[in-house]
Protein backbone atom coordinates (compact mmCIF):
# COMPACT_ATOMS: atom_id res chain seq x y z
CA UNK A 1 0.00 0.00 0.00
CA UNK A 2 2.14 2.16 0.83
CA UNK A 3 4.64 1.62 -1.97
CA UNK A 4 1.91 2.48 -4.05
CA UNK A 5 0.99 5.70 -2.55
CA UNK A 6 4.71 6.73 -2.89
CA UNK A 7 4.70 6.34 -6.26
CA UNK A 8 1.53 7.67 -7.33
CA UNK A 9 3.02 11.09 -5.32
CA UNK A 10 6.19 10.46 -7.57
CA UNK A 11 4.19 10.52 -10.67
CA UNK A 12 2.04 13.82 -10.05
CA UNK A 13 5.46 15.46 -10.14
CA UNK A 14 6.30 15.78 -13.66
CA UNK A 15 2.56 16.84 -13.91
CA UNK A 16 2.93 19.18 -11.17
CA UNK A 17 6.29 20.74 -13.18
CA UNK A 18 4.15 20.54 -16.42
CA UNK A 19 1.61 22.84 -14.44
CA UNK A 20 4.59 25.01 -13.49
CA UNK A 21 5.66 25.54 -16.59
CA UNK A 22 2.37 26.10 -17.91
CA UNK A 23 1.37 28.89 -15.79
CA UNK A 24 4.81 30.54 -15.97
CA UNK A 25 4.60 30.72 -19.63
CA UNK A 26 1.09 32.14 -19.61
CA UNK A 27 2.26 34.52 -17.47
CA UNK A 28 5.43 36.00 -19.32
CA UNK A 29 3.87 36.76 -22.14
CA UNK A 30 1.17 39.29 -20.68
CA UNK A 31 0.63 42.07 -22.74
CA UNK A 32 2.33 45.43 -20.87
CA UNK A 33 4.80 44.53 -18.17
CA UNK A 34 3.39 44.36 -14.24
CA UNK A 35 5.31 47.26 -13.29
CA UNK A 36 4.29 50.22 -15.86
CA UNK A 37 0.47 49.13 -15.10
CA UNK A 38 1.33 49.30 -11.40
CA UNK A 39 2.85 52.79 -11.96
CA UNK A 40 0.16 53.79 -14.58
CA UNK A 41 -2.61 53.20 -12.24
CA UNK A 42 -3.46 56.26 -10.76
CA UNK A 43 -0.74 58.32 -11.90
CA UNK A 44 -0.74 60.48 -14.98
CA UNK A 45 3.28 60.20 -15.82
CA UNK A 46 5.01 57.05 -15.67
CA UNK A 47 8.36 57.27 -13.80
CA UNK A 48 10.48 55.41 -16.33
CA UNK A 49 13.46 55.20 -13.67
CA UNK A 50 10.96 53.53 -11.19
CA UNK A 51 9.81 50.98 -13.62
CA UNK A 52 13.52 49.80 -14.07
CA UNK A 53 14.00 49.80 -10.68
CA UNK A 54 11.15 47.52 -9.92
CA UNK A 55 11.49 45.20 -12.96
CA UNK A 56 15.07 44.45 -11.64
CA UNK A 57 13.80 44.03 -7.72
CA UNK A 58 10.84 41.62 -9.12
CA UNK A 59 14.08 39.68 -11.35
CA UNK A 60 11.44 40.96 -14.47
CA UNK A 61 14.37 41.77 -16.86
CA UNK A 62 16.45 38.58 -16.99
CA UNK A 63 15.75 36.25 -20.27
CA UNK A 64 12.37 33.80 -19.96
CA UNK A 65 14.26 30.65 -19.64
CA UNK A 66 16.68 32.00 -16.91
CA UNK A 67 13.50 33.13 -15.34
CA UNK A 68 11.53 29.82 -15.41
CA UNK A 69 14.91 28.17 -14.05
CA UNK A 70 14.71 30.55 -10.69
CA UNK A 71 11.06 29.50 -10.28
CA UNK A 72 11.11 25.82 -10.57
CA UNK A 73 14.35 26.35 -8.11
CA UNK A 74 12.99 28.71 -5.48
CA UNK A 75 9.62 26.40 -6.13
CA UNK A 76 12.01 23.53 -4.80
CA UNK A 77 12.33 25.18 -1.42
CA UNK A 78 8.98 26.50 -0.89
CA UNK A 79 10.08 29.57 -1.50
CA UNK A 80 6.61 31.03 -3.79
CA UNK A 81 8.07 34.45 -4.35
CA UNK A 82 6.68 37.89 -2.89
CA UNK A 83 3.60 39.48 -3.47
CA UNK A 84 4.26 42.25 -6.07
CA UNK A 85 1.21 44.06 -3.51
CA UNK A 86 1.98 43.17 -0.03
CA UNK A 87 5.83 42.86 -0.55
CA UNK A 88 5.24 39.68 1.94
CA UNK A 89 6.80 36.47 1.31
CA UNK A 90 3.41 34.76 -1.16
CA UNK A 91 4.05 31.42 1.37
CA UNK A 92 3.18 33.65 4.60
CA UNK A 93 -0.49 34.38 2.90
CA UNK A 94 -1.24 30.72 1.66
CA UNK A 95 -0.53 29.42 4.81
CA UNK A 96 -2.51 30.82 6.98
CA UNK A 97 -5.74 30.57 4.64
CA UNK A 98 -5.11 27.11 3.63
CA UNK A 99 -7.59 26.09 6.64
CA UNK A 100 -10.53 27.90 6.01
CA UNK A 101 -10.52 26.49 2.86
CA UNK A 102 -10.55 22.99 3.73
CA UNK A 103 -12.69 23.72 6.61
CA UNK A 104 -15.22 24.55 3.89
CA UNK A 105 -14.16 21.97 1.31
CA UNK A 106 -14.71 19.40 3.86
CA UNK A 107 -17.86 20.69 5.56
CA UNK A 108 -19.54 20.72 2.05
CA UNK A 109 -18.46 17.38 0.87
CA UNK A 110 -19.55 15.88 4.41
CA UNK A 111 -22.99 17.30 3.59
CA UNK A 112 -23.21 16.30 0.08
CA UNK A 113 -22.02 12.77 0.60
CA UNK A 114 -24.11 12.43 4.14
CA UNK A 115 -27.59 13.50 1.85
CA UNK A 116 -26.65 12.92 -1.91
CA UNK A 117 -25.41 9.01 -0.86
CA UNK A 118 -28.41 8.09 0.71
CA UNK A 119 -30.64 9.81 -1.19
CA UNK A 120 -29.05 7.91 -4.51
CA UNK A 121 -29.42 4.45 -2.75
CA UNK A 122 -32.82 4.90 -1.70
CA UNK A 123 -34.00 5.85 -5.00
CA UNK A 124 -32.57 3.23 -6.54
CA UNK A 125 -34.33 0.61 -4.52
CA UNK A 126 -37.87 1.36 -6.52
CA UNK A 127 -36.87 2.49 -9.71
CA UNK A 128 -39.31 5.29 -10.80
CA UNK A 129 -41.41 5.21 -7.63
CA UNK A 130 -42.05 8.35 -5.68
CA UNK A 131 -38.71 8.73 -3.99
CA UNK A 132 -36.97 8.32 -7.31
CA UNK A 133 -38.54 10.97 -8.99
CA UNK A 134 -38.21 13.50 -6.34
CA UNK A 135 -34.45 12.67 -5.89
CA UNK A 136 -34.23 12.56 -9.20
CA UNK A 137 -35.83 16.37 -10.22
CA UNK A 138 -33.26 17.62 -7.29
CA UNK A 139 -30.08 15.81 -8.74
CA UNK A 140 -31.19 17.33 -12.21
CA UNK A 141 -31.90 21.03 -10.54
CA UNK A 142 -28.58 20.89 -8.30
CA UNK A 143 -26.47 20.62 -11.22
CA UNK A 144 -28.07 23.84 -13.28
CA UNK A 145 -28.52 25.94 -10.47
CA UNK A 146 -25.12 28.46 -10.07
CA UNK A 147 -23.99 28.08 -6.93
CA UNK A 148 -23.18 31.81 -6.08
CA UNK A 149 -26.85 32.45 -6.60
CA UNK A 150 -27.93 29.67 -4.32
CA UNK A 151 -25.31 31.01 -1.99
CA UNK A 152 -27.02 34.56 -2.99
CA UNK A 153 -30.87 33.22 -2.22
CA UNK A 154 -29.84 31.14 0.98
CA UNK A 155 -28.07 34.51 2.32
CA UNK A 156 -31.10 36.24 1.82
CA UNK A 157 -33.50 33.30 3.31
CA UNK A 158 -31.52 31.93 6.27
CA UNK A 159 -29.25 35.31 7.35
CA UNK A 160 -31.54 38.53 6.16
CA UNK A 161 -34.66 37.10 6.80
CA UNK A 162 -35.01 34.49 9.50
CA UNK A 163 -31.44 35.40 11.13
CA UNK A 164 -30.67 31.95 11.70
CA UNK A 165 -27.01 32.32 10.72
CA UNK A 166 -24.62 35.13 10.09
CA UNK A 167 -24.71 36.31 6.05
CA UNK A 168 -20.80 36.16 5.62
CA UNK A 169 -17.29 36.32 7.46
CA UNK A 170 -14.88 33.84 8.85
CA UNK A 171 -16.09 34.73 12.61
CA UNK A 172 -12.91 33.80 13.78
CA UNK A 173 -13.94 29.61 13.50
CA UNK A 174 -17.09 30.02 14.73
CA UNK A 175 -18.82 27.19 12.80
CA UNK A 176 -22.43 28.98 12.66
CA UNK A 177 -20.37 31.11 10.19
CA UNK A 178 -19.53 27.65 8.49
CA UNK A 179 -23.16 26.71 7.25
CA UNK A 180 -24.68 28.51 4.84
CA UNK A 181 -21.17 28.47 2.71
CA UNK A 182 -21.05 24.68 3.09
CA UNK A 183 -24.39 24.37 1.82
CA UNK A 184 -24.31 26.41 -1.08
CA UNK A 185 -20.82 24.77 -2.22
CA UNK A 186 -22.45 20.89 -1.43
CA UNK A 187 -25.40 21.24 -2.62
CA UNK A 188 -24.09 20.74 -6.49
CA UNK A 189 -21.43 17.79 -5.80
CA UNK A 190 -24.62 16.43 -3.49
CA UNK A 191 -27.03 16.33 -6.99
CA UNK A 192 -23.76 14.69 -8.70
CA UNK A 193 -23.63 11.79 -5.70
CA UNK A 194 -27.36 10.91 -5.83
CA UNK A 195 -27.59 10.64 -9.26
CA UNK A 196 -24.15 8.59 -9.78
CA UNK A 197 -25.36 6.52 -6.13
CA UNK A 198 -28.71 5.81 -8.16
CA UNK A 199 -27.09 4.40 -11.27
CA UNK A 200 -24.56 2.73 -9.76
CA UNK A 201 -26.94 0.96 -7.53
CA UNK A 202 -29.29 0.02 -10.31
CA UNK A 203 -26.09 -1.53 -12.44
CA UNK A 204 -24.91 -3.31 -9.68
CA UNK A 205 -28.05 -5.05 -8.32
CA UNK A 206 -28.45 -6.43 -11.95
CA UNK A 207 -25.49 -7.91 -11.63
CA UNK A 208 -24.66 -11.82 -11.85
CA UNK A 209 -23.14 -11.73 -8.46
CA UNK A 210 -26.04 -9.92 -6.68
CA UNK A 211 -28.07 -12.59 -8.03
CA UNK A 212 -25.64 -15.25 -6.79
CA UNK A 213 -25.67 -13.47 -3.07
CA UNK A 214 -29.53 -14.20 -3.03
CA UNK A 215 -29.38 -17.36 -4.64
CA UNK A 216 -27.23 -18.92 -1.71
CA UNK A 217 -29.91 -17.50 0.78
CA UNK A 218 -28.21 -14.56 1.89
CA UNK A 219 -30.26 -11.99 3.82
CA UNK A 220 -31.07 -8.91 1.91
CA UNK A 221 -29.24 -6.93 4.43
CA UNK A 222 -26.34 -8.58 4.03
CA UNK A 223 -26.45 -8.66 0.12
CA UNK A 224 -27.20 -4.93 0.40
CA UNK A 225 -23.98 -4.10 2.42
CA UNK A 226 -21.80 -6.45 1.25
CA UNK A 227 -22.10 -6.72 -2.56
CA UNK A 228 -24.05 -3.91 -3.96
CA UNK A 229 -22.71 -0.86 -1.55
CA UNK A 230 -19.55 -1.90 -2.22
CA UNK A 231 -19.47 -2.16 -5.80
CA UNK A 232 -21.26 0.98 -5.93
CA UNK A 233 -19.20 2.64 -3.57
CA UNK A 234 -16.40 2.13 -6.44
CA UNK A 235 -18.14 3.86 -9.10
CA UNK A 236 -19.20 6.77 -6.81
CA UNK A 237 -15.62 7.39 -5.72
CA UNK A 238 -14.07 7.33 -9.08
CA UNK A 239 -16.77 9.47 -10.59
CA UNK A 240 -16.50 12.03 -7.33
CA UNK A 241 -12.24 12.36 -8.04
CA UNK A 242 -13.08 13.22 -11.90
CA UNK A 243 -15.31 15.98 -10.47
CA UNK A 244 -13.70 17.38 -8.02
CA UNK A 245 -12.06 20.08 -10.45
CA UNK A 246 -15.47 21.45 -10.78
CA UNK A 247 -16.07 21.49 -6.82
CA UNK A 248 -13.17 23.30 -6.69
CA UNK A 249 -14.42 25.76 -8.84
CA UNK A 250 -17.23 27.01 -7.36
CA UNK A 251 -15.42 26.68 -3.86
CA UNK A 252 -13.65 29.75 -5.10
CA UNK A 253 -16.59 31.49 -6.50
CA UNK A 254 -18.27 30.81 -3.06
CA UNK A 255 -14.98 31.77 -1.31
CA UNK A 256 -15.43 34.84 -2.52
CA UNK A 257 -19.26 35.82 -2.21
CA UNK A 258 -19.24 34.52 1.47
CA UNK A 259 -16.08 36.81 1.92
CA UNK A 260 -14.08 33.37 3.23
CA UNK A 261 -10.53 33.97 3.87
CA UNK A 262 -9.35 31.01 1.88
CA UNK A 263 -7.27 30.05 -1.11
CA UNK A 264 -10.24 30.78 -3.55
CA UNK A 265 -11.00 34.30 -2.21
CA UNK A 266 -7.00 35.41 -2.68
CA UNK A 267 -6.91 33.92 -5.97
CA UNK A 268 -9.47 36.08 -7.30
CA UNK A 269 -8.37 38.94 -5.49
CA UNK A 270 -5.35 38.49 -6.84
CA UNK A 271 -6.21 38.28 -10.24
CA UNK A 272 -8.04 41.26 -9.88
CA UNK A 273 -5.10 42.97 -9.19
CA UNK A 274 -2.85 41.29 -11.27
CA UNK A 275 -0.65 40.14 -8.48
CA UNK A 276 1.19 37.43 -10.51
CA UNK A 277 2.96 35.60 -8.01
CA UNK A 278 0.18 35.08 -5.85
CA UNK A 279 -2.07 33.72 -8.38
CA UNK A 280 0.90 31.34 -9.59
CA UNK A 281 1.30 29.84 -6.55
CA UNK A 282 -2.78 29.45 -5.71
CA UNK A 283 -3.12 27.78 -8.97
CA UNK A 284 -0.08 25.60 -8.16
CA UNK A 285 -1.70 24.64 -4.67
CA UNK A 286 -5.23 24.03 -6.00
CA UNK A 287 -3.39 21.67 -8.72
CA UNK A 288 -1.12 19.81 -6.06
CA UNK A 289 -4.75 19.30 -3.81
CA UNK A 290 -6.85 18.08 -6.64
CA UNK A 291 -3.76 15.42 -7.32
CA UNK A 292 -3.70 14.60 -3.96
CA UNK A 293 -7.43 14.34 -3.72
CA UNK A 294 -7.22 11.79 -6.77
CA UNK A 295 -4.71 9.69 -5.45
CA UNK A 296 -6.60 9.15 -2.06
CA UNK A 297 -9.91 8.42 -4.13
CA UNK A 298 -7.55 5.49 -5.79
CA UNK A 299 -6.38 4.24 -2.47
CA UNK A 300 -9.76 4.08 -1.29
CA UNK A 301 -10.91 2.27 -4.28
CA UNK A 302 -8.13 -0.25 -3.83
CA UNK A 303 -9.26 -0.96 -0.31
CA UNK A 304 -12.83 -1.24 -1.27
CA UNK A 305 -12.74 -3.42 -4.25
CA UNK A 306 -9.73 -6.36 -3.79
CA UNK A 307 -9.81 -6.80 -7.06
CA UNK A 308 -7.81 -3.38 -8.25
CA UNK A 309 -4.58 -4.28 -8.10
CA UNK A 310 -1.51 -1.51 -7.11
CA UNK A 311 -0.35 -0.78 -9.80
CA UNK B 1 -41.78 6.84 -30.59
CA UNK B 2 -41.77 6.86 -27.15
CA UNK B 3 -42.47 10.62 -25.36
CA UNK B 4 -39.17 11.98 -23.51
CA UNK B 5 -39.85 14.08 -21.05
CA UNK B 6 -36.32 15.54 -20.70
CA UNK B 7 -35.76 16.15 -24.33
CA UNK B 8 -39.21 17.97 -24.92
CA UNK B 9 -38.87 20.44 -21.29
CA UNK B 10 -35.22 20.70 -22.21
CA UNK B 11 -35.90 21.73 -25.38
CA UNK B 12 -38.86 24.13 -25.06
CA UNK B 13 -36.89 26.27 -22.18
CA UNK B 14 -33.75 26.26 -24.14
CA UNK B 15 -36.10 27.82 -27.10
CA UNK B 16 -37.54 30.21 -25.35
CA UNK B 17 -34.68 31.58 -23.98
CA UNK B 18 -33.45 31.61 -27.39
CA UNK B 19 -35.86 33.33 -28.66
CA UNK B 20 -36.00 35.85 -25.88
CA UNK B 21 -32.69 36.52 -26.52
CA UNK B 22 -33.12 36.94 -30.49
CA UNK B 23 -36.15 39.28 -29.96
CA UNK B 24 -34.99 41.40 -27.16
CA UNK B 25 -35.26 44.61 -28.96
CA UNK B 26 -38.80 44.32 -29.53
CA UNK B 27 -39.70 42.29 -25.86
CA UNK B 28 -37.95 44.71 -23.34
CA UNK B 29 -39.18 47.81 -22.69
CA UNK B 30 -36.26 50.17 -22.70
CA UNK B 31 -32.92 49.92 -23.54
CA UNK B 32 -30.62 47.79 -21.32
CA UNK B 33 -27.36 50.06 -20.92
CA UNK B 34 -28.62 53.32 -21.61
CA UNK B 35 -31.77 54.10 -20.00
CA UNK B 36 -30.66 54.75 -16.37
CA UNK B 37 -32.84 57.24 -14.12
CA UNK B 38 -31.91 57.54 -10.74
CA UNK B 39 -35.34 58.35 -10.13
CA UNK B 40 -36.62 54.87 -10.83
CA UNK B 41 -33.53 53.14 -8.50
CA UNK B 42 -34.49 49.60 -6.85
CA UNK B 43 -38.51 50.20 -7.70
CA UNK B 44 -39.81 46.46 -6.54
CA UNK B 45 -41.57 44.18 -9.28
CA UNK B 46 -45.04 45.85 -10.72
CA UNK B 47 -46.58 46.74 -13.95
CA UNK B 48 -44.28 48.71 -15.01
CA UNK B 49 -41.01 47.37 -13.79
CA UNK B 50 -42.17 43.25 -14.00
CA UNK B 51 -38.54 41.96 -12.56
CA UNK B 52 -38.00 45.08 -10.73
CA UNK B 53 -35.09 47.95 -11.31
CA UNK B 54 -31.62 48.31 -10.12
CA UNK B 55 -29.47 50.58 -8.27
CA UNK B 56 -29.53 52.74 -11.01
CA UNK B 57 -32.82 52.59 -12.15
CA UNK B 58 -32.47 50.54 -14.82
CA UNK B 59 -35.61 47.94 -16.21
CA UNK B 60 -34.44 44.58 -15.00
CA UNK B 61 -36.65 42.25 -17.57
CA UNK B 62 -35.16 44.19 -20.40
CA UNK B 63 -31.87 43.55 -19.16
CA UNK B 64 -32.23 40.00 -18.26
CA UNK B 65 -33.47 39.90 -22.12
CA UNK B 66 -30.88 41.02 -23.29
CA UNK B 67 -28.19 39.20 -20.93
CA UNK B 68 -29.82 36.30 -23.06
CA UNK B 69 -28.09 37.33 -26.04
CA UNK B 70 -24.48 37.28 -23.83
CA UNK B 71 -24.85 34.07 -22.21
CA UNK B 72 -26.14 32.63 -24.97
CA UNK B 73 -23.50 33.65 -26.96
CA UNK B 74 -20.85 32.40 -24.76
CA UNK B 75 -22.16 29.32 -24.11
CA UNK B 76 -22.72 28.48 -27.75
CA UNK B 77 -19.51 29.66 -29.34
CA UNK B 78 -17.16 28.47 -26.43
CA UNK B 79 -18.51 25.07 -26.51
CA UNK B 80 -18.09 24.82 -30.12
CA UNK B 81 -13.88 26.06 -29.68
CA UNK B 82 -13.77 23.27 -27.54
CA UNK B 83 -15.39 20.76 -29.66
CA UNK B 84 -13.64 21.73 -32.74
CA UNK B 85 -9.79 21.68 -30.63
CA UNK B 86 -11.39 18.58 -28.79
CA UNK B 87 -12.33 16.46 -31.88
CA UNK B 88 -9.32 17.88 -33.90
CA UNK B 89 -6.53 16.80 -31.58
CA UNK B 90 -8.63 13.43 -30.73
CA UNK B 91 -9.73 11.99 -33.30
CA UNK B 92 -6.05 12.59 -35.08
CA UNK B 93 -4.25 11.34 -32.20
CA UNK B 94 -6.74 8.33 -31.99
CA UNK B 95 -5.91 7.89 -35.89
CA UNK B 96 -1.93 8.32 -36.70
CA UNK B 97 -1.03 7.15 -33.28
CA UNK B 98 2.28 7.06 -32.51
CA UNK B 99 4.14 10.54 -31.31
CA UNK B 100 1.31 12.72 -32.00
CA UNK B 101 -0.56 10.38 -29.83
CA UNK B 102 1.74 9.96 -27.18
CA UNK B 103 1.76 13.96 -27.20
CA UNK B 104 -2.04 14.63 -27.18
CA UNK B 105 -2.66 11.97 -24.35
CA UNK B 106 0.28 14.12 -21.95
CA UNK B 107 -1.51 17.17 -23.43
CA UNK B 108 -5.02 16.07 -22.19
CA UNK B 109 -3.71 14.75 -18.74
CA UNK B 110 -2.21 18.05 -18.28
CA UNK B 111 -5.59 19.60 -18.82
CA UNK B 112 -7.60 17.14 -16.67
CA UNK B 113 -5.48 18.12 -13.71
CA UNK B 114 -6.35 21.59 -14.06
CA UNK B 115 -9.70 22.85 -12.65
CA UNK B 116 -11.37 24.40 -15.74
CA UNK B 117 -12.73 27.43 -13.95
CA UNK B 118 -9.79 27.97 -12.56
CA UNK B 119 -7.55 27.61 -15.84
CA UNK B 120 -10.10 30.11 -17.28
CA UNK B 121 -9.44 32.51 -14.19
CA UNK B 122 -5.98 32.47 -14.67
CA UNK B 123 -6.76 33.24 -19.02
CA UNK B 124 -9.11 36.07 -17.51
CA UNK B 125 -6.20 37.65 -15.66
CA UNK B 126 -3.94 37.76 -18.49
CA UNK B 127 -6.29 39.48 -21.36
CA UNK B 128 -8.36 42.16 -20.59
CA UNK B 129 -11.88 41.89 -19.49
CA UNK B 130 -14.88 41.71 -21.98
CA UNK B 131 -16.60 39.21 -24.29
CA UNK B 132 -13.59 37.92 -26.77
CA UNK B 133 -11.29 37.47 -23.73
CA UNK B 134 -14.19 35.03 -22.20
CA UNK B 135 -14.26 33.09 -25.21
CA UNK B 136 -10.62 32.59 -25.28
CA UNK B 137 -10.86 31.86 -21.65
CA UNK B 138 -13.48 29.38 -21.84
CA UNK B 139 -13.47 28.28 -25.20
CA UNK B 140 -9.82 26.50 -24.11
CA UNK B 141 -10.29 24.77 -21.36
CA UNK B 142 -12.75 22.51 -21.77
CA UNK B 143 -12.38 20.15 -24.78
CA UNK B 144 -10.85 17.41 -22.50
CA UNK B 145 -13.27 14.93 -22.60
CA UNK B 146 -14.75 15.79 -25.78
CA UNK B 147 -11.03 15.06 -26.76
CA UNK B 148 -10.63 11.61 -24.90
CA UNK B 149 -14.04 10.26 -26.21
CA UNK B 150 -12.86 11.17 -30.01
CA UNK B 151 -9.88 9.55 -29.40
CA UNK B 152 -11.42 6.35 -28.11
CA UNK B 153 -14.24 6.35 -30.49
CA UNK B 154 -11.68 6.47 -33.29
CA UNK B 155 -9.57 3.81 -32.24
CA UNK B 156 -12.08 1.32 -32.25
CA UNK B 157 -13.85 2.61 -36.10
CA UNK B 158 -10.63 3.09 -37.71
CA UNK B 159 -10.73 -0.97 -37.74
CA UNK B 160 -13.94 -1.23 -39.48
CA UNK B 161 -14.11 -2.69 -42.77
CA UNK B 162 -16.08 0.35 -44.35
CA UNK B 163 -12.64 2.63 -43.22
CA UNK B 164 -10.61 -0.22 -44.96
CA UNK B 165 -12.12 0.18 -48.17
CA UNK B 166 -13.01 3.77 -48.36
CA UNK B 167 -8.60 3.79 -48.30
CA UNK B 168 -8.54 1.14 -51.02
CA UNK B 169 -10.77 3.51 -53.56
CA UNK B 170 -7.74 5.84 -52.43
CA UNK B 171 -9.51 8.19 -50.16
CA UNK B 172 -6.72 10.55 -48.25
CA UNK B 173 -6.51 10.23 -44.41
CA UNK B 174 -8.54 13.71 -44.16
CA UNK B 175 -10.79 12.57 -46.32
CA UNK B 176 -11.24 9.35 -44.34
CA UNK B 177 -11.54 11.11 -40.99
CA UNK B 178 -13.79 13.45 -41.93
CA UNK B 179 -16.32 11.19 -43.98
CA UNK B 180 -16.03 8.00 -42.66
CA UNK B 181 -14.99 8.63 -38.99
CA UNK B 182 -16.21 11.89 -37.63
CA UNK B 183 -19.91 11.02 -38.87
CA UNK B 184 -19.98 7.93 -36.65
CA UNK B 185 -18.56 9.65 -33.78
CA UNK B 186 -20.72 12.20 -33.69
CA UNK B 187 -23.68 11.74 -31.64
CA UNK B 188 -21.77 11.22 -28.22
CA UNK B 189 -19.57 14.21 -29.17
CA UNK B 190 -23.28 16.58 -29.62
CA UNK B 191 -24.40 14.83 -26.31
CA UNK B 192 -21.38 16.13 -24.60
CA UNK B 193 -21.26 19.30 -26.42
CA UNK B 194 -24.84 20.47 -25.41
CA UNK B 195 -24.23 19.37 -21.66
CA UNK B 196 -20.91 21.50 -21.85
CA UNK B 197 -22.84 24.71 -23.10
CA UNK B 198 -25.01 24.47 -19.59
CA UNK B 199 -21.23 24.33 -18.29
CA UNK B 200 -19.76 27.31 -19.98
CA UNK B 201 -23.47 29.35 -19.22
CA UNK B 202 -22.72 28.60 -16.08
CA UNK B 203 -18.91 29.26 -15.96
CA UNK B 204 -19.66 32.93 -18.00
CA UNK B 205 -21.85 33.81 -15.13
CA UNK B 206 -19.14 33.07 -12.42
CA UNK B 207 -16.82 34.88 -14.06
CA UNK B 208 -18.81 37.96 -14.56
CA UNK B 209 -20.10 37.83 -11.10
CA UNK B 210 -16.64 37.74 -9.65
CA UNK B 211 -16.30 40.87 -11.94
CA UNK B 212 -13.72 39.47 -14.45
CA UNK B 213 -15.81 38.85 -17.45
CA UNK B 214 -18.22 40.97 -18.89
CA UNK B 215 -17.78 44.34 -17.29
CA UNK B 216 -21.17 46.23 -16.35
CA UNK B 217 -22.72 48.52 -17.76
CA UNK B 218 -23.15 45.33 -20.12
CA UNK B 219 -26.23 43.15 -19.03
CA UNK B 220 -24.73 39.91 -18.62
CA UNK B 221 -26.87 37.67 -15.80
CA UNK B 222 -23.86 37.19 -13.86
CA UNK B 223 -22.54 40.63 -14.19
CA UNK B 224 -25.48 41.89 -12.97
CA UNK B 225 -25.53 39.52 -9.92
CA UNK B 226 -21.99 40.87 -8.75
CA UNK B 227 -22.92 43.91 -6.52
CA UNK B 228 -26.45 42.53 -5.66
CA UNK B 229 -25.06 40.93 -2.39
CA UNK B 230 -24.84 44.93 -1.18
CA UNK B 231 -28.27 45.70 -2.07
CA UNK B 232 -30.02 42.30 -1.02
CA UNK B 233 -31.54 43.62 1.67
CA UNK B 234 -33.64 46.48 0.28
CA UNK B 235 -34.17 45.33 -3.09
CA UNK B 236 -33.73 41.31 -3.26
CA UNK B 237 -35.28 41.29 -6.83
CA UNK B 238 -32.04 42.39 -8.19
CA UNK B 239 -30.42 39.25 -7.52
CA UNK B 240 -33.68 36.51 -7.86
CA UNK B 241 -34.15 37.77 -11.80
CA UNK B 242 -30.56 36.93 -13.41
CA UNK B 243 -30.25 33.79 -11.33
CA UNK B 244 -33.51 32.46 -12.02
CA UNK B 245 -32.77 32.89 -16.23
CA UNK B 246 -29.19 31.44 -15.26
CA UNK B 247 -31.00 28.32 -13.55
CA UNK B 248 -33.46 27.65 -16.07
CA UNK B 249 -31.12 27.89 -19.39
CA UNK B 250 -28.76 25.31 -17.94
CA UNK B 251 -31.54 23.39 -16.92
CA UNK B 252 -32.59 23.64 -20.13
CA UNK B 253 -29.55 22.54 -21.45
CA UNK B 254 -28.61 19.27 -18.97
CA UNK B 255 -32.40 18.20 -19.70
CA UNK B 256 -32.07 18.52 -23.55
CA UNK B 257 -28.35 16.95 -23.48
CA UNK B 258 -29.66 14.08 -21.25
CA UNK B 259 -32.85 13.53 -23.60
CA UNK B 260 -30.28 13.91 -26.77
CA UNK B 261 -27.99 11.23 -24.96
CA UNK B 262 -30.69 8.13 -24.35
CA UNK B 263 -31.33 8.69 -28.87
CA UNK B 264 -27.88 9.19 -30.27
CA UNK B 265 -25.74 7.35 -27.46
CA UNK B 266 -27.90 4.79 -26.16
CA UNK B 267 -25.00 2.34 -25.24
CA UNK B 268 -23.23 5.20 -23.12
CA UNK B 269 -21.70 3.82 -19.39
CA UNK B 270 -23.65 6.57 -18.37
CA UNK B 271 -26.68 6.32 -19.90
CA UNK B 272 -28.62 5.49 -16.04
CA UNK B 273 -26.61 8.32 -14.65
Amino acid sequence: MLPYVIRRLIQSVPILLAVAGLVFVMFSVIPGDFASTQMADGRSVVDAEQVARMNTQFGLDDPVHIRFANYVGKLLTLDLGTSFRTRQPVINSLLERIWPSLQLAMAAMLFAIGVGVPLGFLAALKPGGWLDMQSMIVAVSGLSLPQFWLGLMLMYGFALILGWFPSFGYGDGNPRYLVLPAVALGVAPLALLARTTRAAVLEVMNADFVRTARAKGNSEARVMRWHVARNAAVIVLTTLGLQFGSIMGGAVVIEKLFAWPGIGSLLVDSVSLRDIPVVQACILLLVLFFLIVNIIVDVLCALIDPRIKYT
Amino acid sequence: MKFRANLWIGGVLFAAIVIGGALAPWLAHTDPVMDANLMNAEVSPGSEFWFGTDSQGRDIYSRVLYGARISLTVGIVSQMINTVIGVALGMSAGYFGGWWDDFVNGLTNLMLSIPSLIFALAIMAILQPGLTSLLIALGLTNWSYTCRLSRAATLSIKQQGYVEAARSFGSGNTRIMLTQILPNIAGPIIVIGTLGMGGAVLAEAALSFLGLGIRPPFPSWGSMLSDARDQITTAPWISIFPGLAIFLTVLGLNLLGDGLRDILDPHSQFRKA
